[in-house]
């Protein structure tokens, strides 16, 4: 592998950020800071569909119209979620994930 | 052999995956959002890098300028200020981590092995060239999927609206 960064370098990069997100999705309790772990990683899934696009299928447009709607999603589900943190912490005064069992039993 | 563009590219990765760590590992709340912010700003930048301008425009409009800010605000409506975020179980932490690199081990040695076949000449890709293919209602155009997009924004933004009103007492 060269020095020269190219696909496996923007690979290891979202990769990397892919599974930083993760751990911060099974360390964090606190659901805004989950929220932001899966924030980090639709960023890497968006990062690898651009990396396809350019290097190994440069003339086509698919993988750069999978990241515009992923951001298009991605940005939805942030706003619900937030709307339904805010209301969960209405109801709990907390938003920490231990406290949020009223639908368990 | 260390030109500005290679110079650029690594800058430009360790200030994604930097903030990323520091996002997640903070126990400020409202550091990890400006640490997120970073990140995402870096993201924006390997677009950048990448030639693909409209992409990294819509990263730092969408992500930076509305996903961020309507964090910050969940942070201020959701948390006392300056209060710490309470420390995790130390043992929670290094099994998640431990799984976490050995699942990270398993997919860089994956990628490495892998041929990707090698992509023809490289193509700037130009706003218009974006814009045709998302209206084209032929064969390989967008114009469905971005119908349907707009459907599910709406469906967002009132399901938004109804969550987070507040409730009637009577209703509880």
């Amino acid at each position: 592998m060269s020095f020269e960064p190219g696909l496996y370098h923007i690979l290891f990069v979202s990769t990397a950020l892919f599974f930083i997100g993760v751990l911060g999705f099974f360390t964090r309790r606190n659901l805004i800071t989950m929220l932001m772990s899966l924030e980090l990683i639709l960023n890497s899934v968006n990062l690898n569909f651009i990396a396809f696009n350019k290097y190994v299928w440069p003339g086509q447009l698919d993988g750069l119209f999978f990241t515009l709607f992923i951001i298009a999603i991605a940005a939805a589900e942030a706003a619900v979620a937030i709307a339904i943190i805010i209301n969960l912490y209405r109801n709990s005064q907390s938003i920490d994930v231990n406290n949020a069992e009223e639908l368990k039993y | 052999m260390m030109n500005g563009s290679t110079i650029l590219f690594y800058l430009l990765a360790a200030l994604t995956l930097g903030c990323g760590v520091l996002s997640i590992s903070t126990r400020h709340i409202f550091r990890a959002a400006i640490y997120l912010l970073f990140s995402l700003v870096g993201v924006a930048g390997i677009y950048f890098w990448l030639a693909y301008e409209f992409i990294a425009a819509v990263q730092i409009v969408v992500y930076v300028g509305g996903i961020v800010v309507l964090i910050i605000f969940s942070i201020f409506l959701t948390q006392q200020a300056g209060e710490k975020l309470p420390a995790q179980s130390l043992s929670r932490g290094i099994w998640a981590a431990l799984a976490v690199f050995c699942a990270f081990a398993l997919t860089m040695l994956q990628v490495v092995q892998h041929n990707f076949p090698e992509g023809g000449e490289n193509k700037h890709v130009t706003v218009r060239d974006i814009g045709e293919k998302m209206l084209h209602t032929g064969d390989g155009g967008y114009a469905l999927p971005f119908e349907i997009i707009s459907m599910l924004l709406l469906a967002a933004m009132v399901g938004c609206i109804v969550i987070a009103s507040r409730t009637k007492p009577e209703s509880k």
